[in-house]
């Protein structure tokens, strides 16, 4: 298959055989599930379980709420200890709402669990709902709810699924694992999400340095013609979903657009495999593959782990730390996020669980820049990353922005060959965070100025019409005096009808006021 | 996830094993074939200049560091100011006095880099600067060249004469020499064909292994190639610039060969004389004062070669390329400013790219 070249973009050390030769392991079940009820972009779901409340598993716990979110389900089967807050999986460590369930041990399905035999009978619309009602979001770590994803059909003509093997986070192997595992029903997922998205054309893309899950998803999809497996070079970052297009297509996505924009949906083999199980046989998603690694970790594992695991019983599984990490992440090195506990639930995004030493982190002192422009070499979206820092440093928003800030994808390549070690996604970070709080302010201060002139109009309105009705008044007043004066002056037989003019004429108005 | 912090530490928490005192060290061990060499071939009175331009940077640089307030060791460590010395030094003439190289480290460490904000802040490769305020200021200290005297050959200057030449102010009349470019020039000055000048001033041979007259660590083409090529090997540097320069000095000097050749010299001529390579690879490329995107280097690099030809050509200096660099590294702002890569996703002009047709299919 042809592939086309991107800018920029690095060669970071992938560090994937810690965890690569680990098949999948299921985690033993935990002691208890603390299970946030956000776990995906968009609206939180509202609870709809009560403490105490007996559950089975796959049972719902909390429904989504409006046009972007997803619902949440029981992990396992077991009793509701708590409708709470807890730590997030968040770099803040910051408690949001979250269902306490302490299992049974008897891990049993509800009873309306239930598959379907043939999901291709299906219209594009009914899957779409099943998607949506298993909870289902993107497991890359973008965390869209995945029937949102499935739904652009309508808005746009689409012509390609590509599906997001790429995996080029340094560490992260859950992806080759499960496309290495379960190809086929990887493949069925697959094969589910193209007929609703009613496209003909499937490309999965999966990096070199997969070699075994190239070929693995190769076989199964052998019987598919219309599924090709394209062989990526391995460079960070083309699992971005643009640049991941751009590769396979050769097209550029138009900036602040979608892929649907060019016709392609791009969705994760976890997500495909989670359509599968959903359709299949009407599971919700509450459980994902997770990569356990880093070199201050005693064993590296990839473990299937219920939603809401703490990261401890994660670590403990894996015997623990070899050595104090410098640092622990959720997700990979380049885009991943600090976390602050190991108390911390995992969720539907964690792809990764990451105990760095502080030789792979490598973290030095920030020095001045030397205009060296290995940022701009590795900036795939062509950026300066260094002016863009220049300008935030200096106070300067909106000159960041108006260098293209908002097109940063903050994929981190730029830091990663600093040389001075300046934090430029930090810088980013920060500057992005300030303008959307802006945007959000001048939103609200042009929403209280629409009621502000609204009301003022009102009161206008009214004010005006007060006066109408008054003047008016008056009017009839010197009418009817007039017309006393005029039937006193001359008593005859037409004298009345001014009056009754008078009268008909002034109803609308006294209505209207 | 909703929640909004405050400082969130970003990634990436990985890094490349790269840092400025890696880079520049890597600039000094590129530079390292050339240098030995200019020290072996220019005896003690080179070695003695080159230890005292960058003793003399080293402490310009701690002594302004204090003054403004900067922590002196990590700045020191970071290796700039030592690589400012030693480009300097190899730009002046081997026998020059020592009080060249020091007012020259402190043109450069003082007035060049730290006036302007010290190391990432300065408009001007410090060393050129340096190097045309003692061209101005001491034209004669500044063109004193001499012949090759291998250290340890019969005539070479002992390590005590050496000293003499160096701290002591002793002439050195016997040896003197003028650089290929300098006699070229005085020569076409008067008149003479190239036809004639050349033969025993200039082989390609020499000119390219640089047993010639010439500064201290400009003379060695082919060593200062093997230092570029180890750049480049690294990416320290990318081929942008000395490519762009090169070519641009080769081609404007073929054509005007073609033209008449009794005037002017060929390519090969300008490539190997004089600065040219150390500036193509180490000086033109100075990462400070050079544009950032590569279409702005090449842009950059097109201006050096245009500008060290027409000086060498066309103007009383024989050679060109510090003045080249300058006004090159004048324009880099405005390069900068004007010429960026094209963002994802957006025309050169900065809007959304459209297709003409709303799905397009690729094969
Ligand atoms: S990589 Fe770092 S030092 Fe180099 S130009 Fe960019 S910000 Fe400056
Ligand atoms: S983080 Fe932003 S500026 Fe830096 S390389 Fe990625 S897209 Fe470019």
């Amino acid at each position: 298959m042809k592939l086309f070249k991107i800018r920029g973009g690095v060669h970071p050390d992938d560090r994937k055989q810690l965890a690569a030769g680990q098949a999948i392991e299921v985690l033993p079940m935990p002691a208890l599930l603390h299970i946030p009820l956000q776990q995906h972009i968009g609206a939180p779901a509202s609870p709809a379980v009560r403490r105490g409340q007996l559950v089975a598993k796959g049972d719902l716990l909390a429904n989504g709420q409006g046009m972007i979110s997803a619902p949440v389900h029981a992990p396992t089967s077991g009793r509701i200890m708590g409708v709470g807050s807890y730590p997030a999986h968040h770099a803040s460590g910051l408690s949001v709402p979250t269902i306490t369930l302490k299992p049974d041990g008897e891990d049993r399905w509800a009873d309306h669990i239930q598959g379907v035999d043939d999901p291709f009978a299906l219209d594009a619309d009914a899957i779409a709902a099943r998607v949506a009602a298993a909870g289902i979001v993107g497991l890359g770590g973008a965390t869209f709810p995945a029937a949102v994803k499935l739904n652009l059909r309508k808005k746009y003509r689409l012509h390609t699924l590509v599906i997001n093997g790429a995996e080029c986070e340094p560490y992260l192997t859950c992806d080759d694992r499960l496309m290495r595992e379960r190809s086929a029903d990887v493949i069925d997922g697959i094969r589910i999400m193209a007929h609703a998205l009613g496209v003909e054309r499937i490309v999965i893309g999966i990096e070199n340095n997969k070699p075994e899950a190239q070929a693995a998803m190769a076989v199964a999809a052998s019987e598919h013609a219309n599924i090709r497996i394209a062989r990526l070079p391995t460079r960070y970052p083309m699992g971005s979903e643009k640049h991941l297009v751009q590769t396979l297509t050769g097209r550029e996505t138009p900036a602040r657009g979608l892929t649907a924009d060019i016709g392609v949906v791009v969705h994760n083999p976890a997500t495909a495999f989670a359509v599968h199980e959903a359709l299949r046989y009407g599971y919700p998603l509450v459980a994902r593959v997770v990569t356990v690694t880093g070199h201050a970790i005693s064993r590296p594992r990839n473990l299937k782990v219920l939603l809401g695991t703490k990261v401890q019983d994660i670590l403990d599984y894996c015997g623990g730390f070899k050595v104090e990490p410098e640092r622990l992440i959720s997700g990979g090195p380049m885009m991943g996020q600090p976390l602050p506990s190991t108390r911390v639930p995992m969720v539907k995004g964690s792809n990764g669980v990451l105990a760095l030493t502080a030789d792979e982190t490598n973290v030095r002192d920030t020095m001045p820049c030397i205009r060296c422009g290995s940022c701009v070499q590795a900036c795939p979206c062509g950026l300066v990353p260094l002016e863009m820092a220049a300008h935030i440093r200096a106070g300067d928003l909106e000159g960041a922005v108006s260098r293209g800030l908002m097109d940063c994808i903050g994929c981190g390549s730029c830091a990663y060959v600093c040389p001075g070690h300046i934090p430029l996604v930090q810088f980013f970070n920060y500057a992005k965070g300030d303008m959307a709080a802006r945007g959000r302010a001048k939103q609200k201060q042009a929403e209280t100025k629409r009621l502000a002139e609204q009301r003022t109009a009102r009161m206008e309105a009214i004010k005006a019409a007060k006066r109408e009705a008054m003047a008016k008044r008056k009017r009839e007043m010197a009418a009817k005096k007039k017309a006393e004066a005029e039937q006193a002056a001359a008593p005859s037989a037409h004298a009345a009808t001014p009056i009754a003019e008078t009268l008909t004429a002034e109803t609308p108005a006294e209505t209207e006021a | 996830m909703s929640i909004e912090t405050p400082a969130a530490q970003a990634g990436p928490f990985a890094h490349e094993p790269v840092s400025i005192s890696r880079t520049m060290g890597l600039v000094m061990l590129a530079l390292l074939p050339a240098t030995v060499f200019g020290l072996w071939q220019f005896g003690w009175p080179a070695i003695y200049l080159f230890a005292a331009t960058i003793a003399s940077a080293l402490v310009f640089e701690a002594m302004s560091l204090r003054v403004a307030g900067k922590p002196v060791r990590p700045f020191l460590l970071d290796g700039s100011a030592l690589l400012t010395g030693w480009l300097l030094a190899m730009t002046l003439p081997p026998w020059a006095p020592w009080w060249i190289g020091v007012v020259g480290s402190f043109m450069a460490i003082v007035i060049a880099k730290q006036v302007f904000g010290g190391i990432g802040q300065n408009l001007f490769n410090p060393a050129m600067v340096a190097r045309v305020a003692l061209l101005i200021a001491f034209p004669l200290e500044m063109t004193s060249f001499v012949v090759p005297t291998p250290l340890f050959s019969a005539e070479a200057p002992g390590l005590l004469q050496g000293l003499a030449i160096t701290f002591g102010g002793q002439g050195f009349d016997a040896f003197s020499g003028a650089t290929v470019l300098g006699h070229v020039r005085t020569e076409l000055g008067q008149g003479h064909e190239l036809s004639v000048i050349l033969p025993g001033l200039f082989g390609p041979l020499s000119g390219a292994l640089g047993t010639v007259a010439g500064s201290l660590g400009e003379t060695s083409a082919l060593l200062l190639l093997l230092g570029g090529l180890l750049l480049l090997y690294k990416r320290i540097i990318t081929w942008h610039i000395p490519l762009a320069m090169l070519a641009t000095v080769a081609i404007l000097a073929t054509l005007l060969h073609l033209y008449d050749p009794e005037r002017y010299a060929g390519a090969l001529y300008h490539l190997v004389s004089g600065a040219t390579l150390l500036g193509a690879f180490f000086i033109a490329t100075d990462l400070v004062t050079s544009p950032v995107s590569a279409r702005g280097q090449i842009l950059f690099g097109v201006g050096c070669g245009l500008l060290v030809y027409v000086i060498r050509t066309w103007t009383s200096y024989p050679e060109g390329v510090a003045f080249a660099v300058m006004l090159m590294n004048a324009c880099t702002p405005l390069i900068d400013h004007y010429v960026k890569p094209r963002i994802y996703g957006r025309d050169r002009k900065g809007s959304p790219i459209e297709y003409a047709d709303d799905a397009g299919v690729s094969r």
